[in-house]
């Protein structure tokens, strides 16, 4: 269903596995028995409300956070990158874009400028840290990520506050890398709905797992090229939720009705 | 007399001057993290370090060393750990180390302390064997930074991101609350515990407004910081002012010029 460049989509190799995960904060659970795999070449969606501990498992799987029960496997020798939503930096440290991509070590200036063009940004190379826009810093963020020639991309959020179309610009961007690089990818959103067309598996998170499957094209829904356009549209899935229960304000599991 | 006179004119200098190159990228590296506060707590701290050294025998500026190491090492996880806000945290362990300190040297009997020296600092008497302190501190905490200057960078950006990258965060922050430590023992001598972090903080904030790297700021906060130890020494002799506070007014008056002039410009372009 996804265009994956053949050459990449031999036997796939499991890039990160998740088994029964759990996470407690001072004796109340973050996120409860999460398991994932995650192929090369595949591309997870992780959506759910605020508060459902997407953050938590993104930094459980990058190795920030440590599980207290539960495996986190990572396939030896893979390198991964991480694209935070956003890194705020303290006006008194001048920074300019291309400097901070030579933060990420064993980066010369080339790589800088080479990973800025692979993400269009190429022209703020020379621009403050302090003076780029959100779309702009989202860019420059995922051309960190791409300096280490990442096996797997891990997204925190990459489409927060932008509106549609850039959601598709940026979706857009993202297979283009998956497809290029032939990396796993995993990202996380709030939007419980709208998720990346190209994406494998959605997972939908609510302190635990609450269902999963793959997302329906919008490319032909008429209502949708209407006010979109196609050429947003071909970025966009839309995400039907199949819970076989509901969640209180606390976001314990209740039963229907 | 006059070869006297020059004498410790150039002791002081080259003490000074010694001592603000230590604190540029220190000082940067404290304006960038918003740990001035914890400069001064340090520093403060610093007076129980006198205390102890005088009591047991010890060499003033080891027992400043290793007090502001523990110090620094209990704020650190303070901080971390206390579920209290850490500006309490450190004005409760400065304030308190402070009055230990005051208190340790007034029951210390017969034995005369010139409190002064070590809070506003004694420049002028600083002995070549003082210097070669300041000097072997400084060779230190330069090869020390010199390795770890890129990685702190990332972690005081984003440390998820450097934790990603592979560095370690709080063996990086030891590292540097370590030089941060020794820093705050020589300088004592040169503007006083009281003043040490104006000495950190201000040459650092007066190169901002004209660099556009991290090291550009760092080499601006040198040649600040040594122009306001050369200008500071000056005045205390031209008008028998004190030194350590003389050279935090320079530092000041720089400041000041920096950021006046920096505005000026911005309204050209």
């Amino acid at each position: 269903m996804s265009e994956i460049n053949p050459a990449i989509a031999k036997p796939s190799e499991t890039l990160l596995t998740l088994d029964r995960v759990c996470v407690t904060r001072s004796n109340i659970p973050v996120i409860e028995n999460i398991s994932l795999s995650l192929h090369r070449g595949e591309i997870i969606t992780v959506i759910g409300p605020n508060g459902a501990g997407k953050s938590t498992l993104i930094k459980t799987a990058l190795g920030i956070i440590k599980p207290d029960r539960g495996s986190v496997d990572l396939m030896p020798l893979s390198t991964v990158g991480y694209v935070p939503q956003t890194v705020s930096i303290d006006p008194t440290l001048p920074l300019k874009v291309e400097r901070f991509l030579r933060l990420c070590p064993g980066t010369v200036k080339e790589d800088a400028i080479a990973a800025l063009q692979m993400v269009g940004a190429e022209h703020i190379a020379q621009q403050s840290m302090h003076t780029v826009s959100g779309g702009e810093m989202r860019r420059v963020l995922l051309a960190r990520a791409l300096l280490k020639k990442p096996d797997l991309l891990i997204l925190d959020e990459p489409t927060a506050g932008v509106d549609i179309n850039g959601q598709a610009a940026l979706y857009h961007l993202i297979q283009q890398i998956r497809t290029s690089l032939g990396c796993g990818v995993l990202l996380v959103s709030h939007d419980l709905h709208i998720v990346m067309a190209a994406t494998d598996q959605v997972l939908c998170l609510n302190r635990h797992l609450c269902c999963s499957g793959a997302p329906e094209q919008v490319r032909e829904h008429p209502e949708y090229l209407a006010i979109f356009g196609d050429k947003s549209a071909a970025e966009i899935g839309i995400y039907r939720h199949q819970h076989d229960h509901d969640h209180n304000l606390h976001g314990d599991v209740c039963d229907h009705g | 007399m006059s070869a006297i006179m020059d004498d410790f004119i150039i002791r002081a200098t080259a003490g000074g001057i010694l001592v603000a190159i230590v604190s540029a990228p220190l000082g940067c590296l404290v304006v960038w993290q918003r740990m001035s506060y914890f400069g001064a707590a340090l520093s403060h701290a610093a007076l129980l370090g006198v205390a102890l050294g005088l009591l047991l025998g010890l060499p003033i500026k080891l027992a400043i060393l290793l007090i502001s190491m523990v110090i620094a090492l209990l704020l650190y996880l303070a901080q971390r750990l206390g579920s209290l806000g850490s500006d309490t945290i450190l004005g409760i362990l400065a304030h308190a180390s402070l009055a230990f300190g005051l208190i340790a040297l007034s029951l210390m009997p017969g034995l005369r302390v010139d409190l002064m020296a070590y809070l506003f600092g004694d420049v002028l008497t600083i002995s070549w064997n003082d210097i070669a302190w300041i000097g072997a501190t400084l060779a230190l905490v330069f090869a020390l930074l010199y390795r770890i200057w890129q990685p702190m960078l990332s972690v005081i950006i984003d440390s998820d991101l450097a934790t990603v990258d592979g560095h370690h965060q709080d063996k990086l922050q030891m590292l540097f609350l370590l030089s941060l430590s020794a820093v705050v023992a020589v300088a004592m001598q040169v503007v006083g515990l009281l003043l040490i972090v104006s000495l950190l903080i201000i040459p650092a904030a007066s190169a901002r407004p004209f660099s556009e790297t991290p090291e550009q700021m760092m080499w601006g906060a040198m040649i600040t910081g040594i122009g306001s130890v050369m200008v500071g020494i000056w005045l205390s002799l031209a008008w028998d002012l004190p030194a350590g506070p003389a050279i935090v007014a320079s530092a000041s008056i720089l400041f000041v010029v920096s950021v006046s002039l920096s505005s000026l410009f911005r309204h050209r372009t």
